[in-house]
């Protein structure tokens, strides 16, 4: 059983972006798969055409993580990189976030919560500043993966579900 | 929101500001629900009215909000002054977060296969440490 349906996206404060989703898999393999680089480069992917060259993981406190994106199809790169402030394993990672795209640092806490045999995981993204989170997204996204949506109903309609 | 070209700082302001006034417009759920029955058709204040429960000055001030996001516009001149949704500025406002979206539902679905291919090879694992004893 998936559980794509539990995927929510929401804006808990003008700082900070959250991501959640309910993954049918033990906590600590859904931990594995955020946290082994070998794993993470086969789905941290987003929309068909990237790729993932570079997955770096050093998992400790003040360990380095380096993520480099590639689109196989123009050519286009795009990098993220941070250092780990806190790791508890399988339930909790605490970690900055630098993209190259922007000179902008955000603080990601992501959490891996048992629900039965399933498990939640919610990443928290907060930005310095309302037009840090603003500018570092829409310039990220605008560079680099973006979809085009050609119905506003189709956008307003994945929007409203978020 | 161009997705080439240069863009000076006060152009670049400009947006952000824009942003934000649609983030406020559209963290309130009673908003929410008011574009989603705009999404079908024009309607107004009266006609947006009853499914709330709320009083028509009520719907009034969410409407300014959302109007003053740019998500909306009213009618000046006719004596209902339905409200439309303002497709081009709405999807210009939250293209951004749509994909943000799209990068992580995407991803998930692939995390999702992953996943169960990880656990159906523990589980031959565990079967085949299970035939060796």
């Amino acid at each position: 059983m998936i559980y794509p349906d539990s995927f929510k996206m929401s804006t808990p404060s003008d700082r900070e972006i959250q991501v959640t989703r309910v993954f049918d898999a033990p906590r600590a393999l859904v931990f594995e798969a955020f946290t082994k680089p070998e794993l993470v480069k086969r789905w941290l992917l987003g929309p068909p055409g990237w790729t993932m060259p570079i997955c770096e993981i050093d998992l400790k406190v003040g360990g380095v993580y380096r993520y480099l994106w590639h689109n196989d199809s123009d050519g286009r790169e795009m990098g993220l990189s941070g250092v780990f402030r806190e790791i508890v394993s399988p339930k909790l990672l605490v970690a900055t976030e630098n993209p190259t795209w922007h000179a902008s640092e955000a603080l990601d806490t992501t959490t891996f919560v048992e629900e039965g045999s399933a498990t939640r995981m919610t990443i928290t993204v907060l930005y310095e500043s309302t037009e840090v989170r603003d500018i570092a997204l829409k310039s990220g996204m605008d560079r680099g993966m973006a979809m085009s949506y050609d119905r506003v109903e189709e956008l307003l309609s994945s929007l409203l579900a978020a | 929101m161009e997705r080439t070209g240069y863009k000076s700082p006060a152009a670049e302001r400009l947006d952000t500001t824009r942003l934000d006034a649609t983030f406020a417009a559209l963290a309130d759920s009673t908003r929410r629900a008011i574009l989603a029955r705009l999404a079908s058709g024009e309607a107004s204040v009266t006609e947006l009215a009853a499914p709330f429960e709320m009083s028509q000055p009520a719907i009034s001030k969410h409407l300014k909000v959302l109007e003053a996001a740019g998500l909306i516009v009213r009618d000046r001149d006719a004596q209902r002054r339905p409200s439309r949704l303002d497709a081009t500025r709405l999807a210009e406002a939250c293209q951004w977060l749509a994909d943000y979206r799209q990068f992580w539902e995407s991803s998930f679905k692939q995390l999702d296969a992953l996943l169960g291919e990880l656990k159906s090879k523990k589980k031959k694992g565990k079967k085949h440490k299970h035939k060796k004893h």
